[in-house]
């Protein structure tokens, strides 16, 4: 068995009297995808952001490659490589495509102290970013402003912003949100190509898409993992159909 | 003793005007999600109002009443006229139109009342020191003020917690939409908010009035010190603001008479003079910064 | 884009053209306003780092203008006076020597804003506004309360300080520094924008959720941009004070602060020439407003609020129209 690429142990935080994740344990396998499932309020977006570095957890630890991550912030959590996309997608509105990539391809490299010499004449960073923007299928869409994107393209741009970060691992906050049969189809297409650049750690409603996807899948609720295995597992597992589907699924 | 017991009062008294000022200035904050750079002129208003009708009457007490009146009154039309095009816009828009409002409010003052200062006296009820327990002679007046701010604090907790109007401007603070949808009418809400603010900074500036000059200017100062309140206190909460101005008035006030002794305890007294007063004028600044680096929102604030 | 740079080519030639024409007509108090104009756009053009390319509205810019202005005040009287600055832990003495002036208004207005760049920056929105006003106050005070280098009264210095080879006593001459370094300082500023620095800042003005998530810092990014605005509205502080030959804490105080904002805003956020535009109206319209009222501040205001609330894009903004400068 191989060792996990991100590990989440036992990692809890509260709100006051809520407790938004309670001895949480994840991992995350070199070329899968694993979903994480959950009713809404089960704690997945605080999840995310302890994994990706937004909120520190309570208790417990975060290792990203092997090394504990606990401590370190978002920027650089993203530079060793953990690439995020947003539950809404974040990106910034009045820049191009391209200045949107080559912001990540910078990003990337943690060097943003240049101060004299034009950043969109540099050709290392343009042609990176072009060639990021051509694997999701962006093409041609370079110089169009983010704000003026439809939303499954801006989706897209995400995914290319997270490819530019030389991603070790893929943090996936509801890609498919909003995007229609069509376009969940492309994304789903997308994804499953992803994942032989990086693992990826799906959060997501659409459950075709998921039992499609995903290798793995845990399910969330108020806090708690109370089921980690295959679709198969996951679909015929009692527990998780009472939690999650409701009491009726199960007669 | 004497001394320190006399400067805490005076503390105390700056602590209640800047907690007039900073509420207003919150709750705007709090409820419109407005900075606005004019409340001092406000208190300015007040000022002028109450020096103009109280030379004009020989009562302070009508002053007083035409001081609330028509800051209360330049804070609604000003909110009809101006503010209430700018609570979309963003916090730059609004500093800008509010800084323009300054310049109109102070060449406006200038234009009708001059730059020679106005002299306000206080009244002959209050005139004259007042014996505290313990033989401590006070400023009947100052003492008159503390009460005084010390019961509209009270007052406007009641309000907030007890009132209609009150459970409406808590509202509007969480949710606006969900207030909206109640039926409440906000714009409406919205003035009268402002309108209180208003009269709450012009009810400071009068009462300040009678024991500083009365002038073009005497309000943005003051307007930074209590952004220095609201920010020690946490933005749009009144009881931060309480605190805040307290802490302020304090600080300051025993900053100015304590660094100088302090200093001239290892210092010749020139120089411990020079650089107590130098730091002193400087210690609440440092008094906020510590909060920054302590808790950024504030002391009461919530997370930004 | 291209009437924005027809627009800016005239407003450099413009601010060129009307001293040169007020010195073959003879006309120096002209060629001061003109400097007047040049200085105050370089603080403007400081500012506009901050505010326009970064979003960060800094109401405590008056703070660095009051350094650099002292800086070059606290040198200058040490050298006409012949005392030494301090004598501990090494003697320094003062200068008269503009170059040198420069150098330590940059490095002090620098490290001004680097302090309160650091405090400030860990808020944002309204308290960001409040807080930066606040230390500007506090300078404020600071100068008026500090007795050494002339309280409240201010600090006149006899003799503009030099500049070699060049006469800085002859308005033209001490015009054409000021107007170099601002040309300068807007080659530097467009640069800026264009860079990965400027990329960064700009991303980060828009979404620093999403500037962090590929890895850079936002607060690192803001305090360098707070940094160099400041260090250029320093000196332009430094400028300000040679022209008059005299230093007073009021260039600490908030009005000053608001001025120097009112440039940007007047002339157009995040415009490269708006600072410059803005500096230029407003001299324009003191010099013309003040001679029909004593009271021009007043149509002042009522000016600005009409921008405010009717022409968003400022001068330039309104001459260009809508299109806002992306590439």
């Amino acid at each position: 068995m191989t060792d996990p690429v991100l590990s989440v142990r036992n990692i809890s935080k509260s709100f006051g009297a809520l407790k938004a994740s309670d001895e949480v344990s994840i991992g995350l396998l070199p070329g899968e995808i694993h979903a994480l499932i959950g009713p809404n309020g089960a704690g997945k977006s605080t999840l995310i952001s302890q994994i990706a570095g937004g909120l520190r957890p309570d208790s417990g630890t975060v290792e990203f490659l092997g090394q504990d991550v606990t401590t370190l912030g978002t920027a650089a959590r993203a530079r060793m490589g953990l690439a995020r996309s947003f539950q809404v997608s974040s990106v910034v509105p009045d820049f191009t495509v391209l200045q949107n990539v080559v912001l990540a391809v910078q990003g990337a490299t943690g060097h943003w102290m240049g101060f004299l010499r034009p950043v969109m004449k540099a050709t290392g960073l343009t042609e990176a970013a072009i060639n990021f923007i051509d694997q999701v299928g962006l093409t041609g869409r370079y110089t169009i402003h983010a704000a003026d994107l439809a939303h499954g393209e801006r989706r897209k741009l995400e995914i290319a912003m997270a490819l530019a970060l030389s991603p070790k691992a893929f943090l996936l906050d509801e890609p498919m949100a909003g995007l229609g049969v069509e376009g969940t189809g492309e994304m789903t297409k997308l994804l499953d190509q992803l994942r032989h650049k990086a693992p990826i750690l799906l959060v997501e409603h659409d459950m075709d898409a998921v039992f499609k996807l995903a290798d793995r899948i845990s399910v969330l609720v108020y806090g708690r993992v109370i089921a980690t295995g295959s679709v198969d597992e996951i679909r015929t597992n009692s527990e998780v159909q009472r939690a999650y589907l409701g009491e009726e699924a199960v007669l | 003793m004497t001394l320190i017991i006399e400067q805490l009062l005076n503390g105390l008294q700056l602590g209640v005007m800047l907690f007039l000022m900073a509420a207003g200035l919150t709750l705007v904050f709090g409820v419109m999600g407005l900075i606005n750079l004019a409340h001092g002129s406000l208190y300015m208003v007040g000022a002028f109002a109450c020096a103009a009708v109280a030379t004009a009457t020989g009562s302070f007490w009508l002053g007083v009443i035409a001081s609330l009146a028509a800051a209360a009154a330049a804070g609604a039309i000003v909110e009809l006229v101006v503010i209430r095009r700018l609570y979309s816009r963003d916090h730059l828009d609004q500093v800008l139109a509010t800084f323009a409002l300054i310049l109109v409010f102070s060449e406006g003052t200038r234009w009708l009342f001059g730059s020679f200062p106005l002299f306000l006296d206080v009244p002959a009820a209050f005139s004259g020191p007042v014996t505290l327990p313990g033989g401590i002679e006070y400023s009947r007046y100052r003492l008159a003020i503390i009460a005084a701010g010390l019961l509209i604090a009270v007052g406007l907790y009641a309000l907030i917690t007890k009132t209609r109007l009150g459970i409406r401007i808590r509202a509007g603070e969480s949710d606006r939409e969900m207030i909206a949808a109640l039926g409440v009418d906000i714009s409406k809400l919205y003035t009268i908010v402002f309108a209180l603010g208003a009269a709450l900074a012009g009810f400071a500036g009068a009462l300040v009035g009678a024991i500083q000059s009365v002038q073009v200017g005497m309000g943005e100062p003051v307007l930074i010190l209590a952004f220095v309140v609201v920010v020690i206190g946490g933005i749009g909460s009144v009881k931060g603001a309480f605190v805040g101005a307290l802490l302020v008035g304090m600080t300051d006030t025993l900053g100015r008479f304590l660094l100088p002794v302090f200093f001239g305890t290892f210092m010749d007294p020139s120089s411990a003079t020079s650089v107590g007063s130098a730091l002193a004028s400087m210690s609440i600044y440092i008094l906020m910064a510590l909060v920054l680096v302590a808790k950024p929102s504030g002391l009461y604030g919530d997370a930004i | 884009m291209l009437r924005e740079r027809i627009l800016n080519f005239v407003f450099a030639f413009g601010l060129l053209a009307v001293p040169l024409i007020a010195y073959v007509s003879d006309a120096p108090f002209v060629i001061t306003l003109a400097t007047k104009v040049a200085i105050l756009a370089l603080a403007g053009v400081g500012l506009n780092i901050a505010l326009g390319l970064g979003g960060l509205i800094s109401l405590g810019h008056a703070a660095f203008f009051g350094i650099g202005g002292y800086a070059m005040g606290i040198l200058a009287s040490h050298a006409q006076s012949y005392t030494l600055l301090t004598t501990w832990p090494f003697e320094i003495a003062g200068t008269k020597s503009m170059l040198i002036i420069w150098v330590v208004a940059l490095a002090s207005s620098g490290l001004a804003a680097l302090i309160i760049g650091a405090l400030s920056l860990r808020t944002s929105g309204a308290y960001f506004i409040m807080i930066t006003l606040a230390f500007g106050q506090m300078l404020f005070f600071f100068a008026i309360s500090w007795p050494a280098y002339g309280g409240e009264d201010g600090l006149p210095i006899y003799l503009r300080n030099g500049f070699p080879g060049l006469n800085t006593l002859d308005p033209i001459q001490f015009f054409t520094i000021t107007y170099v370094i601002l040309g300068l300082a807007l080659f530097l500023s467009s640069r800026l924008s264009k860079s990965r620095f400027g990329l960064a800042l700009q991303a980060t003005r828009q979404n620093p959720e999403r500037v962090e998530a590929v890895g850079m810092r936002p607060f690192n990014i803001r305090l360098t941009a707070f940094l160099i605005s400041g260090m250029i509205t320093g000196l332009a502080g430094a400028l300000f004070a040679d022209l008059n030959r005299f230093v007073s804490p009021s260039m600490f105080s908030w009005q000053t602060s608001g001025e120097i904002m009112v440039f940007v805003i007047l002339g157009g956020v995040g415009r490269l020439y708006g600072p410059v535009a803005g500096a230029a109206l407003f001299i324009l319209l003191e010099h013309w407003l003040g001679g029909i009222n004593d009271y021009w501040q007043f149509l002042l205001g009522l000016i600005l609020l009409g921008v405010v609330l009717f022409a968003r894009g400022g001068l330039i903004g309104t001459l260009v129209g809508r299109e806002v400068a992306h590439d």
